[in-house]
């Protein structure tokens, strides 16, 4: 055991995975945490605490952490490298992990200019993979990147994301062998439409025998309108939604009902592919459907290692 | 080259709109070629200032010449007698020139014509694109000639990110993603292995972030400066 998280521990078992994401407010105040916190306890196995997504400004995703802590329920801190430099993400990795977190996501962070801070001054000292292997080294050598060795490292279990619809595609398989190289021991990836597509990723993932040292953690994306899902094909750089699913969601008499089956078709779709070991179920701004979700595609209950 | 381009008329002439001999000194290096402040650029600037001062009632002669490059001293040495006679210096050079106006001549005060961009290439007539920080550490050797570190929106060390889309980068879908462009690079010299290997934390420390640079030259220092024996080889 890396960590002995939760999730850790529902891989090591050999049993699919669930994790979902709950998204930090834009103030101060804890408790829409709290709320989504009992709310989605016990309908997956550790929560993804989002840190300041898109660029905007919300709520610490260490401090998110720590709060739905309170409440039994697992986070996984997502810890860009937009806002922080060295200093600061080893820093936050050992404040993080003397606060009890477990699981740690690391992204390199989307740029400023997509949020509500245009004018910031990024940092990107590292890169998500650079990340990745710092905190690798300072868990298992307890060895800083500037070569000072600490007592006690922490003892985190360390995730990535990864994008099988980003360009160039033949690399992104490549991508994620660095990924692992670097010491992720999970992925969850971007929210998949095109299964045809994630498929063929998944072909080189196998190809390479990366599903045999990762935990990938397929990514799914209820939506709720047919303009959701136009938005994202256009709008979004890196997202693919084929045009038969946006048909399907403009057809739909109810969208909202059609986007949970449609969420759970997948999740079935999913279950069943060789290589994935869980889902990532991104209900972004829509928590609430989760439970439902794990519920009808049948990933209930989830297991409980007290 | 330095990539500049001109400040907005209006907020030149408020600059120098306290004051009544004003110089305005180009430069024919970069900011000639980028069309910023060389020769022609100079007489515009200051013909749009005239006709601004005319409107206004003010009372201001303009004085222009343009240096061949306005960063070095001597060059600058030449137009002194126009500097010291002026109430106030225009620079149309990058903030180089501007500089170098201002460290020699502590006493004048001189006001930036141009913001400087970046150091870049043209790219097409009246293109020009940024290609490099000055970090201190190149490695394109690594990168298939292309510079992760200025082409980068995030100045990846392993990229492409999720965000590439189509081979153009998410925050702007103008420009090309540069991860892209080195896989494309690479992978036409079968070099792809460069890439293959997670590249390490890079020292950004022989760049700006290590404190302001200066690189010194022991050798071709005049010899009043040159140090001797052991206090060259520290």
């Amino acid at each position: 055991m890396k960590a002995g998280s939760n999730l850790e521990k529902v891989f090591d078992q050999g049993l699919f995975a669930v994790t979902a994401e709950i998204g930090p407010p834009q103030s101060a105040n804890p408790e829409p945490l709290t709320h989504h916190a009992k709310m989605l306890k016990g309908y997956a196995d550790a929560f993804n605490l989002t840190d300041n997504q898109t660029a905007v400004v919300r709520l610490s995703s260490i401090a998110s952490a720590f709060i739905i802590m309170r409440e039994g329920v697992e986070p996984v801190i997502q810890m860009t490298c937009r806002d922080r430099n060295r200093i600061a993400l080893q820093s936050d990795l050992l404040g993080a992990a003397a606060l009890g977190v477990k699981n740690v996501l690391c992204l390199t962070g989307d740029h400023q200019i997509f949020g509500n801070e245009k004018g910031a001054k990024n940092v990107f000292d590292f890169d998500s993979i650079t990340e990745l292997s710092v905190f690798n080294q300072l868990r298992t050598e307890g060895k800083q990147v500037g070569g000072q060795v600490i007592k006690d490292p922490p003892k985190v279990y360390l995730g990535c994301a990864e994008n099988p619809f980003a360009t160039p595609y033949e690399w992104r398989g490549a991508r994620l062998a660095k990924k692992v190289a670097a010491g992720a021991d999970f992925v969850q990836t971007q929210a998949i439409f095109d299964m045809g597509m994630f498929e063929k990723w998944m072909d080189d993932v196998r190809a390479r025998g990366l599903d045999k040292k990762v935990h990938i953690l397929a990514g799914v994306l209820p939506m709720k309108t047919a303009g959701a899902a136009r938005y994202m094909k256009n709008k979004v750089p890196g997202m693919i939604v084929p045009d038969h699913i946006i048909d399907r969601m403009k057809k739909a008499s109810d969208p909202k009902e059609e986007g949970i089956k449609l969420c759970v078709e997948q999740i079935e779709v999913l279950k069943t592919m060789k290589g994935v070991h869980g889902v990532h179920i991104m209900a972004v701004a829509w928590e609430d459907i989760v439970p439902r979700i794990a519920k009808e595609a049948g990933l209930l209950p989830r297991p409980s290692f007290k | 080259m330095i990539v500049a381009k001109r400040k907005p008329m209006n907020e030149i002439a408020e600059m120098v709109a306290p004051y009544k001999n004003i110089t305005v000194i180009g430069c024919r290096s970069c900011v000639a070629i980028c069309l910023a402040g060389g020769e022609k650029e100079v007489k515009m600037a200051a013909s749009a200032l005239k006709v601004k001062n005319r409107k206004e009632h003010r009372d201001q002669q303009f004085e222009t010449l343009v240096v061949e490059r306005q960063c070095e001293k001597e060059w600058v040495k030449e137009v002194e007698d126009k500097i010291l006679g002026a109430d106030v210096v225009l620079s149309m050079a990058c903030s180089l020139g501007a500089q170098t106006i201002a460290d020699m001549y502590p006493e004048k005060t001189v006001f930036p014509g141009l913001n400087t961009g970046f150091l870049g290439v043209p790219e097409e007539q009246g293109v020009w694109s940024e290609k490099c920080v000055g970090c201190g550490d190149c490695i394109i050797h690594l990168t298939g000639g292309i510079c992760p570190v200025a082409r980068c929106a995030k100045s990846m060390m392993n990229g492409p990110c999720g965000g590439s889309s189509n081979g153009h980068c998410e925050v702007n879908l103008d420009i090309e993603c540069a991860w892209y462009a080195i896989h494309e690079r690479l992978k036409l010299q079968k070099r792809l292995d460069l890439i293959e290997k997670v590249m390490p934390p890079k020292d950004w420390s022989t760049g700006h972030y290590g404190g302001r640079r200066t690189y010194v030259r022991e050798d071709a220092r005049l010899k009043q400066h040159q140090k001797k024996g052991k206090e060259a080889v520290q």
